[in-house]
């Protein structure tokens, strides 16, 4: 009897501490991106009250109509840096992935020397820290005239993207039976016709995970970003985050506002694809 | 007609090495010589002088070069460690919820989707000793009284550049390692029960194994862009106070772009470079060799 209360006591407090553990873990990972949301619909006043204000008392858009009046109200051109994003995020994942498609495709289903070594190597280069990568090309885009355009930026984003989608997209095709294609070739396919008939079809989805991957990476990138870009040209939204800085002062609330117009599109996109992401990263690297 | 000679496996996978030798191979071999040069960007002319060694002297035996490369190595290692002990422990976590699972997961993939510089600025605010939501929470809570300086005293600046990072990367272990429980084959752990193993040890002995190629996964996809810690400590402190958060990349960056001394930059970022590059080549090969031990290798 008593062993049997205590086993219940125990099996209790466990369900306890993994119901309480749980929750502090998701309140840490929560807390802080939700404040910068609730922050961006605050009146400056409130976000820099003291004591701190918990509960606003009012929503305000003002932030946001500050953000989107334009330069000639003290606002920043978020649209301009906004549109210089999507151009550039979706020209360079295009690219990305059809290049990715045809270099995943060449790891996944041709057998030849020195693929591991590719591998790794197309990795490295993947490695490189872009602040390390910024200074050589910070030169070489000066002299040949493509700094502080669309696409110098996107070129370089392309690069970045590439290793990463090959590594995706072969995971997915590896997935695809050989002999699918090898049966579409019987019937009379050619190797292209196989491909986009037989194997592109069945990789699709993950195709778009990776595409939305890198799509993720060139939206959020910076430390290129900030030194390929000079003006209101080609700058893109992280860098356009700092125009809300001075020496001295921070514009928290526009700088909050300008946030959430950042991470709507990720968040969806991101929502949109988990799934075949996770199925991505582990089928290209458990069974690659 | 050349092409045509050509295996069609190097046709498919040359448009990706043209691409990457143009955006990182060559100016890779650009930066690699103006190392050897005293290259400053408002003097071209210095381009052409060939000094030898004398830049990676010079970063060899300048103290705050080897603070700053100290600094990065022991920030990765306390890093990546604790994102993997965190993942690991949330993904165990969320693997024995039932209910309601994949809110869980979805909400877990929040911190994924911030750009590091978001990340920067976002913890910039809630560490800010006026304002921040870290010192308001403490102070209403009664604990202490005077605003703490988060980013301004040196330890605590490091203690909350290292909260950003890993408040960032844990959930990119979890998920992965999430995926790697859900993957485990059912038998092993229900033989290891019968035979007697307490929970402890079929943990230690049965999953922990099985995980560990996606442990590496997740190590070397976050090796992959280590670098971005960059952006979040450039925005958080930028190196300072007094470089007391100074990074291997801030300090490159500082040297290359405000005193415009480009070689002797490039030469501090090869060293960079080599060092990203041998943490990824260490974990790829670390991934294939737990691979090989589970028997899924190729």
């Amino acid at each position: 009897m008593a062993t049997a209360s205590q086993h219940r006591i125990k099996k209790r407090a466990l369900k306890t501490a993994h119901f309480v553990g749980l929750f502090l873990a998701m309140s840490l990972i929560c807390v802080p991106g939700l404040w910068v949301v609730l922050n961006s619909f605050r009146p400056t006043i409130e976000i820099m009250a003291k004591p701190p204000v918990w509960i606003p008392e009012s929503l305000s858009f003002d932030h946001y109509r500050a953000m989107f009046g334009g330069a000639g109200t003290g606002g920043v051109p978020v649209l301009t840096y906004f549109r210089n994003s999507l151009i550039i995020s979706i020209t360079s994942t295009v690219i990305a992935l059809l290049v990715g498609m045809a270099g995943g495709y060449a790891f996944a289903r041709y057998r030849f020397k020195g693929k591991g070594v590719m591998f790794v190597a197309l990795m490295a280069s993947r490695a490189v820290p872009g602040v390390a990568l910024s200074l050589p090309l910070f030169i070489i885009f000066g002299r040949t005239g493509i700094i502080d355009t669309h696409f110098g930026l996107i070129l370089v984003y392309v690069a970045m993207n590439v290793p990463f989608t090959i590594w995706l997209i072969d995971g997915f095709f590896r997935q695809v039976p050989k002999e699918l294609a090898e049966a579409a070739e019987i019937d009379g396919c050619t190797r292209w016709q196989a491909f986009w008939k037989v194997e592109f079809p069945v990789a699709r989805s993950g195709i778009a995970s990776a595409g939305i991957f890198a799509f993720l990476t060139s939206w959020n990138e910076y430390a290129l970003a900030s030194q390929l870009t000079r003006s209101t040209n080609s700058k893109t939204m992280p860098v356009g985050l700092l125009d809300f800085t001075s020496q001295f002062t921070l514009n928290w609330g526009g700088m909050c506002a300008l946030a959430v117009l950042m991470i709507i599109p990720a968040l969806v996109l991101t929502f949109l694809v988990q799934k075949h992401l996770i199925a991505g990263l582990t089928f290209g690297g458990v069974k690659g | 007609m050349t092409s045509a000679k050509l295996p069609p496996w190097l046709v498919l996978l040359l448009p990706a090495f043209i691409i990457i030798l143009a955006v990182v191979a060559i100016p890779l071999v650009f930066s690699l010589y103006s190392s050897f040069t005293p290259y400053h960007l408002t003097r071209p002319d210095t381009l052409w002088k060939w000094i030898g060694g004398f830049n990676y002297i010079k970063a060899a035996t300048d103290a705050n070069f080897w603070k700053a490369f100290g600094r990065t190595v022991l920030l990765l290692t306390i890093a990546l460690n604790t994102e993997m002990l965190l993942g690991l422990g949330l993904a165990l976590m969320v693997s024995k919820v039932t209910r309601g699972q994949r809110a869980l997961r979805t909400a877990m993939m929040f911190p994924m989707m911030f750009s590091p510089i978001l990340v920067g600025f976002q913890f910039k605010f809630i560490f800010n000793d006026n304002v921040g939501l870290v010192n308001n929470a403490l102070q209403s809570l009664g604990l202490t009284d005077i605003a703490i300086p988060w980013l301004v005293d040196g330890n605590l600046a490091m203690f909350a550049i290292i909260f950003a990072e890993v408040w960032t990367s844990t959930s990119v272990f979890a998920i992965l390692i999430l995926a790697g429980l859900f993957a485990i084959p059912q038998d092993p752990l229900e033989a290891a029960k019968v035979d007697g193993c307490t929970p402890f040890q079929s943990f230690r002995y049965v999953t922990l194994p099985f995980l560990m190629p996606f442990i590496y996964i997740a190590m070397a996809i976050r090796s992959l862009d280590v670098a971005r810690a960059y952006d979040i400590v450039q925005v958080m402190t930028n190196g300072g106070p007094a470089r007391r958060t100074e990074l291997l990349w801030t300090l490159i960056g500082r040297t290359g772009y405000v005193d415009a001394r480009m070689g002797y930059a490039n030469a501090m970022g090869y060293i960079s470079i080599l060092m990203s590059i041998a943490f990824t080549v260490y974990f790829f090969l670390k991934l294939q060799s737990s691979r090989r031990e589970l028997g899924m290798g190729d």
